[in-house]
């Protein structure tokens, strides 16, 4: 396995916060793995992405050009993103905010409505991430559910584990919009 | 028979190799006398600089750090850092600390570092040859003021003390000549405040040594030491310009 | 001993304390600041001293003091920093003061940028201040070997009495990566007897950085480099990667040297044979397998993110036995395993 998976979006829809949690329950399975951060010189309102690979084999770049799985939750991500998927890739769109529809044969295409689902299913729109990270888990299970949940308990120790609950929670909804689509 | 006079214990037994007239073996000696009457060569740590008063590891018998030119203030603070309990103290001269090193010094002061810096101002640069440094004066005649300092061109003499005393953390700074034997006395006096002040972990101290360079000055040692009295001291008025509430008096 | 994912800037961190980082003087600079935050939360909780300087420059000087006192000591920064702190890097080597200096570099010249580059390999590894010195540089490739590289420069800057680099670049500092911490057993370490602590009964003792004597200096600078040809023998470290009988050797470091294990596989399955020499220390260079392996494979394909920096070690190294091939990449751009593939079969005719 070698997935390349670029997160991006506006700062503060915690985009690293996704892929952190994706890279580290990509570790708990066993794999060799890697997080690299855009990062620009403004702390706050610019756009934020990041990469992580997750794969059987020593990384090397940790850049990707080409992604296999590219995740975006706003329209400037989707207009800079969304064209350097691979063939055979996923392209994840957060469609709570973009209402542009993108078309490209040769990528499978997924549409999660992420605010909506964090502000009206959950009541906390800060977890639109963990929405979209369920949504894609649901979809193409390239880590394992319990190492999700492993993974947040290794990131929110202390007084931050009350948060596991209601990430999970957003998981959880995300996944299940996904196999709603999917039986549909 | 009583010894009324002898050779502090903490001043090596060798010739200085300073200038007739110049005052930097009279200021190490001053320290010497008090690192000896205060018993504190046994955890005192020099930090040298460049410029003449590199020569002070020669002479006093203490643990000494040589450093580079103008940053003594931050390899004192390494040293007081990793080594809380030592006396650390810099001897810088004016090139040093009010040149290129007055960020080091400035920073020093405002943290209340807890080290005493020795300044030697002779209003000039003395190893290099006599060139204008921060502390000449105006009008005064240099290799690179040949004209005399103009203010027009070269801004106003460094008033170093009286800037480290607006900083909150410096404790105790003073202005100092050798020029008469009651001065003498009152320099010796203020060095030992400065010690006494870290010890008691006041904060930041400074004693400014204003000293003759004859050799640069191109005076004879006697004129060199009435031309500092009659154009440096009017300039840099002497006495103590801060003295911070529980300095340790110095009887 | 637990994996856990960090990034490499708290993972250089968190390693300098396992290694017994006795203070760090640090001054923010992106994209290496995360070791000063880390430190400044952790170190007074091991009961040691983190310190934000005034200055790159007071930084590298509050290094040199603590240093003398006998302390283990470091300070990070990147490039314009970095610059900065080369006169108190000539003064450590004068002084022979064992210090760690990390730089995160950053693409330049001047202000540049704050991504990636490789940019300071002169300035680190050909004594970037004044003076006749060398400083011994690692050049860590994954956040692992972050965290080991950290450990053993402290070791080799005690060792050897001399400021040790670690030239890293903004992508380690800023990737996650799963690290190990697994502290070597190194051999004891002679007591440091030369430390300025204050003379308490014994002789005094003085630190020196000049020599006004220049008999005098001479004798000192060929000591210094007698210690750093002992250096040469014994510290060489590096990695060769790839296939055997390759048609051209890559020589890459730090993070191009991940890419180029990349390029290696993705050759492979189009036929190409392909080994990577990487060096692990920069100073001292891996001259002699260079040369050996650059004989076998008759052809070398040197990669940087600059404008061909380490390629002039690599050319020193291989004497014109065969032909030198350079890809660089430089400004904060990194060289994509595509762009650096298509190169070396245009070379190769493939």
């Amino acid at each position: 396995m070698h997935v390349e998976t670029m997160v991006a979006g506006f700062g503060g829809q915690g985009i690293l916060f996704l892929g952190r949690v994706l890279a580290t329950a990509g570790m708990i399975d066993g794999y060799h793995v890697s997080w690299f951060p855009s990062y620009g010189p403004e702390m706050r309102g610019g756009t934020a992405n990041c990469v992580v690979i997750i794969s059987d084999q020593e990384i090397g770049s940790t850049i990707s050009d080409h992604p296999n799985v590219c995740i975006v939750m706003n329209e400037p991500s989707l207009r800079r993103y969304a064209p350097t998927v691979r063939p055979g890739g996923l392209l994840v769109v957060n469609s709570s905010l973009i209402t542009q529809k993108y078309h490209d044969s040769k990528i499978q295409i997924l549409e999660v409505p992420g605010n909506d689902i964090a502000g009206d299913e959950i009541g906390d729109p800060r977890t639109l991430n963990m929405v979209i990270l369920g949504a894609l888990i649901g979809y193409h299970s390239t880590v394992k559910e319990e190492s999700i949940r492993q993974a947040l308990e290794e990131i929110l120790q202390g007084k931050k584990s009350k948060l596991i609950d209601i990430n999970m929670k957003a998981f959880t909804a995300g996944k299940n919009s996904i196999l709603r689509k999917v039986t549909e | 028979m009583q010894t009324v006079f002898e050779r502090p214990k903490t001043l090596i037994n060798q010739p200085f190799r300073y200038c007739p007239g110049c005052n930097h073996g009279l200021a190490q000696r001053l320290i010497a006398e008090v690192i000896d009457e205060l018993d504190i060569a046994d955890k005192t740590i020099g930090v040298g600089p460049v410029g003449c008063s590199v020569y002070i590891y020669e002479c006093l018998d203490v643990d000494f750090v040589m450093g580079a030119h103008g940053r003594a203030p931050a390899t004192a603070t390494g040293i007081k850092r990793a080594l809380p309990g030592r006396m650390v103290f810099s001897y810088q001269g004016d090139g040093d600390i009010a040149a290129i090193g007055t960020a080091e010094i400035v920073h020093c002061a405002v943290r209340g570092e807890c080290i005493s810096a020795f300044f030697i101002n002779n209003a000039t640069f003395g190893m290099t040859g006599g060139q204008m440094a921060p502390t000449t004066i105006l009008d005064q005649r240099t290799t690179t003021s040949p004209r005399g300092r103009k203010q027009d061109e070269a801004g106003f003499p460094f008033k170093l003390g009286e800037m480290l005393a607006v900083a909150e953390g410096s404790a105790y700074i003073a202005r100092v000549a050798l020029t008469k034997p009651q001065l003498i006395k009152k320099a010796k006096q203020a060095i030992k405040r400065a010690f006494l002040t870290q010890q008691a972990g006041l904060g930041f101290s400074l004693v400014e040594i204003l000293s003759p360079c004859p050799t640069n000055w191109a005076l004879p040692p006697l004129e060199a030491v009435q031309w500092l009295e009659k154009n440096i001291i009017p300039i840099y008025p002497l006495g103590e310009i801060k003295v911070k509430e529980g300095v340790p008096d110095a009887r | 001993m637990k994996k856990i994912l960090m990034k490499g800037n708290d993972a250089v961190a968190e390693a300098a304390i396992q290694a017994g980082c006795d203070l760090y003087f640090g001054y923010p600079i992106t994209p290496q600041t995360e070791i000063s935050e880390y430190l400044s939360l952790r170190m007074p909780e091991e009961g040691k001293v983190f310190f934000q300087a005034e200055s790159e420059i007071a930084s590298i000087y509050m290094v040199y003091g603590a240093a003398a006192a006998g302390k283990r000591v470091m300070t990070s920064s990147s490039g314009p920093g970095i610059s900065l702190k080369q006169e108190g890097i000539s003064y450590l080597a004068s002084a022979e003061l064992p210090a760690v200096i990390v730089n995160m570099s950053r693409g330049g010249p001047g202000l540049g940028n704050i991504q990636p580059s490789q940019s300071d390999y002169f300035q680190a590894v050909k004594g970037g201040g004044h003076g006749d010195y060398k400083v011994i540089v690692l050049g860590p490739s994954t956040v692992q070997e972050l965290v080991d590289l950290t450990y053993l420069a402290f070791y080799l800057a005690d060792k050897y009495r001399n400021p040790v680099i670690i030239l890293g670049d903004g992508m380690l500092g800023q990737m996650m990566e799963p690290v190990v911490f697994n502290k070597p057993d190194f051999p004891p370490l002679p007591a440091k007897d030369w430390a300025i602590t204050g003379k308490d009964g014994r002789e005094r003792q003085y630190i020196l950085c000049f020599d006004l004597d220049p008999r005098g200096l001479e004798q000192f600078n060929n000591k210094i480099f007698k210690k750093y040809q002992k250096i040469e023998q014994e510290e060489i470290r590096y990695e060769v990667f790839g296939e055997d009988k390759p048609e051209m050797l890559l020589v890459g470091y730090g993070t191009v040297a991940r890419i180029l294990k990349s390029v290696v596989r993705e050759a492979k399955d189009l036929g190409i044979r392909l080994a990577l020499l990487r060096p692990i220390t920069l100073y001292p260079f891996p001259s002699a397998i260079i040369q050996k392996l650059a004989q076998q494979a008759g052809r070398v394909f040197d990669v940087e993110m600059n404008m061909g920096q380490m390629v002039e070690d690599v050319k020193l190294a291989v004497n014109g036995a065969v032909p030198v091939h350079f890809y660089g990449r430089s400004g904060g751009m990194i060289p994509s395993v595509e762009d650096t593939l298509k190169r070396i079969r245009d070379i190769l005719g493939k």
